[in-house]
């Protein structure tokens, strides 16, 4: 132990008398190593930040989407596909209390993108049309006027709540209430409507500043009431999403299987294999999101790992450099006693302590980062939590090791076959 | 015997040739000696030095190094022969450089099985050489003739039983030469062998014993006489 330690000492004091070199020759694993680290550290605090967001909604909604999907994909509808079978029909059965008794709101659901006008001012922006009931489903607040009743959302009146953002741009001195804004039809839609491409809507209500949620800005779009968005902006006659708020969290997985049954009699469906609406929970999906997110991360932290390697082949290149370099100094070691044992554990440890060296200093790098990161994260406003996974600090220095032993045994091995006498006559 | 060599013969194969560089040399040192061997360069003199010295194996031929038949010595067992038994001290010095003096004559203590007071060892070398004012410069910080005495004291330091010395001076002015050449007839007259390679008769007359081999085959081999024998003073004027 004590000749092991005094090994090490010789093997760095040698290497700090080659600093520029050595630390060249580690570049590369400091930059793979912190590229580990801050990518699973970054991956960690987007996703318990988009998660928190989700939860934050309330873990009693339930959304139906159509088309058909199994429990662990996502529902085709997510990948923008037009699916037509849900109806105004299928809502105002689930509204139905002797067949659903646990939905205590629901809402048909459609978004759409148009262009907001006012006087000489306008905004490209999103719109939601769904009841009234919406802000008691998801956690909607207002900081002037009222969101529109249950009466306006389903009859259609033209009224429009603004998002924060489209509010500003178009009064930038306030006084929207009661001020009346235009919304284009959607393109699909104007041979339907082709006289007036645009349609006029009374403002009641601008919604509180929200900030950013699942890569979405909140801030940036209008709610108007859902007839009137799906017939006359969209020009559809289906519903592209319905959401149900369930009266307590422990009825959520009754209430999914309670609109599946209905849904199926809807539409007339016998067999659950020919489903063509999914029924999902916010459980659902949060485990969903943990799993795409979980695979990026570790997709992300792969390529990381490559310049791992790359960096483990530039280790061999100069350790190679160092050996015929030394070629000298292997035979004088070889004369006086030195074993090919010796040589070999003297190359592989230089090479060990330059890649470990190269792992320390790549995680106090990574971490630093992802630091300075979490910092400017919360500073913009956001809930970032700073994750530093033992795990990939564990993987770093282990992996640098590995990379170490692997890339270092090849010169290492060609350092003890030298023949000494060979080796002492080489210039 | 501390070395008996019979009917060593060394052959180099290069493809289709062979080079007979050593065609069966017959060799009896005794401890103690002080034997110079000469040749013309090409003779062989440094694979027969190599060869006694462990560096090298003979193609044939029987080598019995203080009464132990060394031909099937492994790598392993040669190399701690070569650590314990023996000290080589070469005409280009081989210090390691960004190294102190001292580091350097502890280094083969570092691969002996011999844990024990190596600092205390290597000053004790280094003293013998007359540097044990010098132990903390780096060997790139000391003349030639310093730098050789660091050498003989690394080929001591390790207490061998004989030393080889292949051209020490070769490299030196006649002045740090002659230094080097004392101290290794010191170290004979306190008992080591010493066997020196070299082509110059000045420096080998140092020697008791001369063997001169040419084309791989000793040619002659002859005791030097008292009053033909060089003596060397260290020169102090060195640095």
């Amino acid at each position: 132990m004590e000749d092991f330690k005094k090994e090490i000492k010789t093997t760095t004091k040698d290497l700090l008398a080659r600093k520029g070199r050595s630390f060249l020759t580690i570049l590369g694993i400091i930059i793979g190593v912190a590229g580990v680290i801050i990518i699973i550290s970054l991956g960690s605090g987007a996703q318990s930040l988009v998660l928190g967001q989700i939860t934050k909604l309330g873990t009693n909604l339930i959304g139906v989407l159509p088309g058909k999907s199994n429990e662990k994909g996502p529902p085709t509808a997510v990948f923008g596909v037009q699916i037509k079978t849900l109806t105004i029909a299928d809502v105002e059965a689930i509204k139905d209390k002797s067949k659903v008794p646990n939905a205590t709101e629901v809402t048909p659901y459609v978004k759409g993108n148009t262009t907001v006008v006012y006087g000489d001012e306008n905004i490209d922006t999103s719109f939601t049309a769904v009841y009234g009931n919406y802000p008691r489903i998801t956690n909607l607040e207002l900081i002037k006027g009222n969101f529109f009743t249950d009466e306006e959302g389903r009859s259609g009146a033209n009224v429009v709540v603004l998002g924060y953002d489209v509010a500003s741009a178009l009064f930038p001195n306030g006084g929207e209430i009661g001020k009346v804004v235009k919304l284009r039809v959607s393109s699909n839609n104007i041979g339907n409507n082709s006289v007036n491409n645009s349609i006029p809507f009374r403002v009641i209500g601008v919604q509180k500043k929200m900030g950013t949620a699942a890569f979405q800005n909140q801030d940036d779009q209008v709610f108007i009431p859902f007839s009137i968005g799906q017939r006359q902006i969209l020009g559809i006659n289906y519903v592209q999403a319905i959401r149900v708020k369930v009266d307590d969290s422990i009825n959520v997985k009754v209430t999914i299987d309670d609109i599946s049954r209905v849904l199926r009699n809807q539409h007339k469906i016998t067999n659950i294999d020919n489903d063509d609406f999914s029924v999902r929970d916010l459980a659902d999906a949060i485990k969903l999101l943990t799993g795409i997110t979980d695979t990026l991360r570790v997709f992300l932290a792969l390529m990381a790992a490559i310049s791992l390697v790359v960096g483990g082949i530039g280790i061999m290149n100069i350790m190679l450099v160092n050996v015929s370099e030394r070629t000298r100094e292997i035979g004088l070691r070889k004369a006086i006693g030195a074993t090919n044992k010796n040589i070999r554990n003297q190359f592989l440890l230089e090479s060990i302590v330059l890649t470990l060296s190269g792992g320390v200093i790549g995680i106090v790098f990574g971490i630093l980062v992802s630091y300075i990161v979490a910092l400017g994260a919360r500073f913009a406003g956001y809930d970032w939590a700073f994750i530093i996974s033992p795990i990939a600090i564990i993987l770093a220095v282990s992996v640098s090791l590995i990379v170490g032993i692997i890339f270092g045994l090849y010169p290492a091995l060609k350092a003890a076959k030298l023949d000494p006498i060979v080796a002492l006559r080489y210039e | 015997m501390l070395i008996e060599l019979k009917n060593i013969i060394k052959n180099y194969i290069n493809g289709d040739v062979t080079t007979r560089v050593l065609r069966g040399i017959d060799l009896l040192v005794d401890e103690g000696e002080f034997v110079a061997i000469m040749g013309p360069s090409g003779s062989g003199k440094s694979t027969l030095m190599h060869t006694i010295g462990f560096l090298d194996r003979p193609t044939s031929g029987e080598y019995i190094f203080g009464g132990e038949n060394t031909e099937n010595f492994n790598d392993d067992e040669l190399a701690r022969i070569r650590n314990a038994r023996i000290g080589f001290v070469f005409q280009s010095f081989n210090l390691l450089p960004r190294t102190s003096v001292l580091d350097n004559v502890m280094l083969p203590l570092s691969y002996s099985a011999d844990k024990k007071s190596h600092e205390i060892r290597a000053k004790r070398a280094l003293e013998a050489v007359g540097l044990g004012e010098r132990i903390n410069f780096m060997s790139n910080q000391i003349s030639g003739g310093q730098k050789q005495r660091v050498a003989i004291a690394r080929a001591l330091v390790c207490d061998p039983k004989v030393i080889f010395a292949d051209e020490p001076t070769g490299n030196l002015d006649s002045k740090s030469g002659a230094t080097v050449m004392n101290i290794l007839e010191k170290l004979n007259k306190e008992g080591k062998t010493i066997i020196l390679v070299t082509h110059d008769l000045k420096v080998a007359l140092h020697a008791n014993r001369i063997v001169t081999i040419a084309d791989g085959e000793i040619v002659s081999d002859r005791l030097v006489p008292d009053d033909e024998r060089v003596h060397s003073k260290i020169i102090t004027e060195e640095e």
